[in-house]
This record gives structure tokens, C-alpha cells and sequence, in this order.
């Protein structure tokens, strides 16, 4: 199996985003940035797919950059055997090009199967893996929480409103990983050593213009300010009055 | 013409709610287009769906029928949707942001080399456009952004539109199913949730953090959230008790988790921390019970009692269940 995983460097989860003097994008001063949170799992299942197959490749890409080589040389310490940079300096926030650029660079490599992250938690879309699995003429399923391999046929559980999903998809295929699918691995030292003689290598992305123009990125509106009706159990009266009387949320 | 898709969601014959919600926003963009909103639906047994959709407001309804579609497949469906959109000459398509819609959304838009928008919360079509607000980096900041393609694709947040009621009755066309090639199927689904209301569909979230100190104090949540009375209300939590495995994971709320936009949320022992905001903040109401007067969540609370929640909630509770029973 020839597997590639779609990478993306955003902001940490707890940074706090100040917006850009063009009102379009934000100010990176002072912004951690670190490996998506859900690619971290589809790099884990590529590798353990790899793992289980007990042959094929994992190349880790990403539409980003230059700034991005710091992830992808993390992904091959955690143990991918390539990786691919495809750069440019755009904010990737549209799912439709980012898409388009990805497809264009998967259909010259050997391919039969794509992990990514549910989410990239920048653009928080949810989209491009069923948007890219689409243009490759791939099966896909999304948000996989469990997800076996057996005879060419991947069965996916995923959780729907309420209930859970169990769904078998052919490959090619691209699979969209979501928490609790496993526990990702941590690069070790000798990992970290291997990296550094792993290739990386960058070219420019082949990048269409965004399906979407940004008009303005802004703070959200403020939430009025709240209050502390009072301490303890003698409190809740006076919650319960202000639920029904002022907010008439009960 | 400018016609607007909405792409209904069917689950056991029933018209899913957040597809009520699409349709509201697509007779608004439908008001500046000029152009009339076609529902498609698809799956088998689609009569009582298709019968609420006729009433919905929506001017005409397409029914994808049969027993090939007897079980959701993301590939298939979407060929026979993005054909019926180009059918209708449709410039936009519209889906609730679900578990079905950010899987077929996408898709759909591929097929028509359409942009897509997901997680949407405010859409316009002004000066010719196709325009839309949704929240990134987890809530901490609103973009808006413009379609440059013909065709306009977006998933809207459920909960933040109104469900379209009050049409005079549509004409619902049916049109058979095409059987073929399913590279993806959906084989069984599992309910998970054992009748309880599903967190993102809930008027009410009622959540619990660590605070509670171990996994059976979880039953005070529990009861509070029962006391609303039957499915009014879902259980939520943070990610410190999913992680500690007092909750699966289908109940985490937050960055990493499920976004909720219920009418009230109420944070029971949860500090408030950032990538928990990211899932709650847009609550219409939010009431939090901390011990601690400091603790951040406090600070998005629109009403907060500082103290001990295993003191404070079943009073609370038996407060709630006197209401509700009147
Ligand atoms: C990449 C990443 C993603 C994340 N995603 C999420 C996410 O999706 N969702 C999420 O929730 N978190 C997420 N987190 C974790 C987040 O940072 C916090 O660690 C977590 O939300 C804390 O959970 P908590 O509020 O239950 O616990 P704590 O922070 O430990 O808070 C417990 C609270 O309970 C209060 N308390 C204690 N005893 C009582 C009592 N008897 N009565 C009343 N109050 C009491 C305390 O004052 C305290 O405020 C993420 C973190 C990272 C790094
Ligand atoms: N710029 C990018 N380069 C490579 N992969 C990406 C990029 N953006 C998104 N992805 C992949 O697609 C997944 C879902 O992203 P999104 O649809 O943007 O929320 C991410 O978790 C990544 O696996």
C-alpha cells in the first residue's frame, strides 16, 4: 500500500488569535503553531496500516509554508518515509484549492490510500477529505473512530447524531480520522536521528484561486457580561427566577 | 435562474430538524436570487419526509427514491444529488452541518466545481455574490468570505437558523434511485445514545467537568438533564473526564469535540478552559457552578452560582423538575 497523509501546521489550540492590520487574516506574533491535533491520528493509522500490510510507504504532504518543514521532519521522526512540501505563502483556509492542489500532486505519486485529520483546527472546515477523495475518484469515509482493514476492504465505525455508523469502503480510498481512533506515538531520539536523513522535498504548489474570497476576519461579537447570582445552594431561587424571567430559557 | 438546493436529511423515514433550519436560509438567499428552493432528499420510504418538506416553504421537492439508496453511500449519493442540482440549475446548495452533511456537502460541491463553506452561521447573496460568515480557530474569530464560483456550497450550523415552517405545498417529484457501484455503503448503525437526545440536536446541554471527582458523581448531571423531562436535554463533557474515561467521547464538548449552540448550557465543575469555550460559547444562555469565583468560566456565563455543585445541583435539579412537571 502506498500511503499519503495530509498534514497541516496551525496555530495551537490555545493560542490566542489577534486579527491582522489587512482584517483578513491574523497576526502571528507571538503564535505557537504545532501539527494539527487529528493528523497526529491518521499518521498514527498510516503507520500501523503500514505495520500491519508489513510493506508499502507513508509520505507525509502539506499545502503550506516553508515554516511547515518543522512538522513534516516530525512526522518523520515519528516514523513516515517521506515528505512533501508544497509551498506557498497563502493561508490555506479554502477546502475547494487546497483540494485541488492536493489531487493534482497525489495523482503523480504511487497512491491507493490517504489518511487525514477530521479537522484542521485553523479553518476548522471539515471538508477536504471527502472533497479530495472526490476528485480522485477515491471512496472515502469521514470522521473514522474505529477502523479496520481486511481483504482490500476498510470497515469504518463513525459517530452520528446519537448513534454510531459502521460502514465498509473499498480503496482506493481516503479515510478522515477522528479522536479515539488510537493513541499516536511520540518521536524517540533515535527517530529524531533517522529524520534527518529522511528526503523532504518541496516544490511550489500548483494552487488555483481560492473557491472563496475572504472578505473580513474578525473578533467574534463579545458575549454580554454575566453575573453571579449568589453562593451556594440559597442561590439557586434567584437562578432559576433569572432563567425563567429574564433569559425565558426554562 | 438561480435556484437554491437544500439537501434534506432523512434518518428512519423522519425529516431531520437542522434540514427545516437550511431551508429558512435558502428561501432568504432564494429572496435575493430570485430563484425558488428545491429540496432533495434521498433514501427509501421518503413519503412522510417528503410531506413535511412540501410544507416546508420549499417550492418544489425531489425525492431520489429506492431501494439502492436503502442504506447512505457518500459517493453515490452525491452523483445523484449534483445531478438533480444541474438538473434545476442550482447556484447554490445548501445542507445542515451533521455528521451526513460535512460528509456529502463536500463531496457534492467537487462534483459541480462548486466553493464550499461549512459550519456556516450567516449567509447573503448581495451584489451578485454569494456570501457567508463561519466561525475558525475555534470560535476565536468570524470569517466572512465570497463565492468566486459559480456555484455556492455551504453547510449551515444547526440550531442558528429557524426551522422553515408554513408553505403551501409543494409539488414532490420522485426519481428513482440509480443502482451501481457503492464504494462506500453504510452497513449498520449502531444507536449509541439508547433513546437519549442527541448532544447537538438538544434544547439543553447539561456538562460536567472534572470537578465531579469521579465518574458515578456523573449521576447528578444525569438526573439534572432527566428533570427537563424527556428529550429536552443531553449530557455534555470535558475533555479532562473523557480523557479520564468517566465519558465517551461522543459526549466531549469543545475544540476537539462536539460544538453545541443549545438554548442553555449549563457547566457543572468545568473551568472554562479555552478549547472548552471553542464548543459552548455560542449557548444562547450559559449558566456555570464552580467553587471557584475565579475560574474562566465565569467569564461567558450569563448567570453563575459559585459553590460546592454537589450541594448546589440537586437542589437545582428538584427545582427544574418542579417546573417542568407543571
Ligand atoms: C489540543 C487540545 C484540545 C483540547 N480539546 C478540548 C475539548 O474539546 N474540550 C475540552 O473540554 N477540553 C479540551 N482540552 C482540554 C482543556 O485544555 C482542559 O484541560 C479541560 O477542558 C479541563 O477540563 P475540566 O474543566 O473538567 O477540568 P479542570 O480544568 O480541572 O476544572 C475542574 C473545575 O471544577 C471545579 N470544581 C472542583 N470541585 C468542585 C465542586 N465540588 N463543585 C463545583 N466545582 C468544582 C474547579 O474549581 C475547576 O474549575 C484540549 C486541550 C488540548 C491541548
Ligand atoms: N493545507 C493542507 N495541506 C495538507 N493537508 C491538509 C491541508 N488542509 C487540510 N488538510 C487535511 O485535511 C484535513 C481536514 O482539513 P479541513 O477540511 O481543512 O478542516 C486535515 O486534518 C488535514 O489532514
Amino acid at each position: 500500500m502506498d500511503i499519503v497523509v495530509c498534514i497541516k501546521r496551525v496555530p495551537a489550540t490555545d493560542s490566542a488569535i489577534k486579527i491582522a492590520a489587512d482584517g483578513k487574516s491574523i497576526d502571528p506574533a507571538g503564535v505557537q503553531f504545532e501539527l494539527n491535533a487529528y493528523d497526529e491520528f491518521a499518521l498514527e493509522q498510516a503507520l500501523r496500516t503500514k505495520e500491519q500490510l508489513g510493506a508499502g510507504t507513508v509520505t507525509v504532504v502539506t499545502v503550506g509554508s516553508k515554516d511547515a518543514q518543522k512538522e513534516l521532519r516530525d512526522c518523520l521522526a515519528r516514523g513516515a518515509d517521506k515528505a512533501v512540501l508544497l509551498t506557498t505563502d497563502q493561508w490555506m483556509y479554502d477546502g475547494t484549492n487546497t483540494a485541488e492542489a492536493l489531487a493534482a500532486w497525489i495523482k503523480t505519486v504511487p497512491c491507493n490510500l490517504v489518511f487525514c485529520g477530521r479537522q484542521a483546527v485553523d479553518s476548522d472546515n471539515n471538508q477536504l477529505p471527502a472533497n479530495l477523495a472526490t476528485r480522485l475518484g477515491f471512496a472515502c469515509v469521514t470522521e473514522v473512530a474505529k477502523l479496520t482493514l481486511d481483504g482490500g476492504v476498510f470497515t469504518a465505525e463513525r459517530d452520528i447524531e446519537g448513534a454510531r455508523e459502521v460502514v465498509t469502503c473499498k480503496t482506493p480510498a481516503v479515510i478522515s480520522c477522528n479522536k479515539g481512533l488510537n493513541e499516536p506515538r511520540y518521536a524517540n531520539l533515535k527517530g529524531i536521528m533517522a529524520a534527518k536523513k529522511k528526503p523532504l522535498e518541496e516544490a511550489a504548489a500548483q494552487l488555483p484561486a481560492a473557491g472563496m474570497e475572504i472578505v473580513s476576519l474578525a473578533l467574534p461579537p463579545a458575549r454580554p457580561a454575566g453575573r453571579i447570582v449568589g453562593q451556594g445552594v440559597d442561590a439557586v431561587p434567584a437562578l432559576i427566577d433569572a432563567l425563567r424571567n429574564e433569559a425565558k430559557a426554562i | 435562474m438561480s435556484n437554491i438546493v437544500v439537501i434534506a436529511e432523512v434518518r428512519g423515514g423522519q425529516l431531520k430538524r437542522p434540514s427545516l433550519e437550511a431551508v429558512t436560509a435558502a428561501l432568504q438567499l432564494a429572496a435575493g436570487t430570485g430563484g425558488k428552493v428545491v429540496a432533495v432528499a434521498c433514501g427509501e420510504g421518503l413519503d412522510a419526509a417528503c410531506a413535511d418538506l412540501a410544507k416546508s416553504g420549499a417550492q418544489q421537492v425531489i425525492a431520489i427514491e429506492g431501494a439502492a439508496f436503502a442504506n447512505y453511500s457518500g459517493d453515490a449519493w452525491a452523483k445523484a444529488i449534483a445531478e438533480q442540482a444541474k438538473g434545476v440549475s442550482a447556484n447554490a446548495v445548501l445542507m445542515a452541518h451533521t455528521a451526513m452533511g460535512k460528509d456529502l456537502l463536500p463531496r457534492v460541491a467537487a462534483l459541480l466545481d462548486a466553493s464550499v463553506t461549512t459550519d456556516v452561521v450567516a449567509v447573503a447573496f448581495e451584489g451578485g455574490a454569494f456570501t457567508a460568515q463561519k466561525p475558525v480557530f475555534a470560535g476565536k474569530a468570524i470569517l466572512t468570505a465570497k463565492s468566486s464560483k459559480p456555484v455556492f456550497c455551504a453547510t449551515l450550523r444547526p440550531n442558528n437558523f429557524a426551522a422553515a415552517s408554513g408553505g403551501s405545498g409543494a409539488e414532490v417529484t420522485k426519481v428513482a434511485a440509480p443502482a451501481g457501484d457503492l464504494l462506500s455503503v453504510v452497513k449498520e448503525i449502531v444507536s449509541s445514545s439508547s433513546g437519549r437526545t442527541p448532544l447537538q440536536e438538544a434544547k439543553v446541554v447539561v456538562a460536567g467537568g472534572r470537578g465531579l471527582k469521579e465518574a458515578d458523581n456523573f449521576k447528578l448531571v444525569e438526573d439534572l438533564a432527566a428533570a427537563f423531562g424527556t428529550g429536552v436535554a443531553a449530557v455534555g463533557a470535558s475533555r479532562a473526564v473523557v480523557d479520564a474515561g468517566w465519558r465517551p467521547h461522543r459526549e466531549q464538548v469543545g475544540q476537539t469535540g462536539k460544538v453545541v449552540a443549545p438554548q442553555l448550557y449549563i457547566a457543572i465543575g468545568i473551568s472554562g478552559a479555552i478549547q472548552h469555550l471553542a464548543g459552548m460559547r455560542t449557548a444562547r444562555t450559559i449558566v456555570a457552578i464552580n467553587k471557584d469565583p475565579d475560574a474562566p468560566i465565569f467569564k461567558v456565563a450569563d448567570y453563575g452560582i459559585v459553590g460546592d455543585a454537589f450541594e448546589v445541583v440537586p437542589a437545582l435539579t428538584k427545582a427544574i423538575a418542579e417546573i417542568a412537571s407543571h
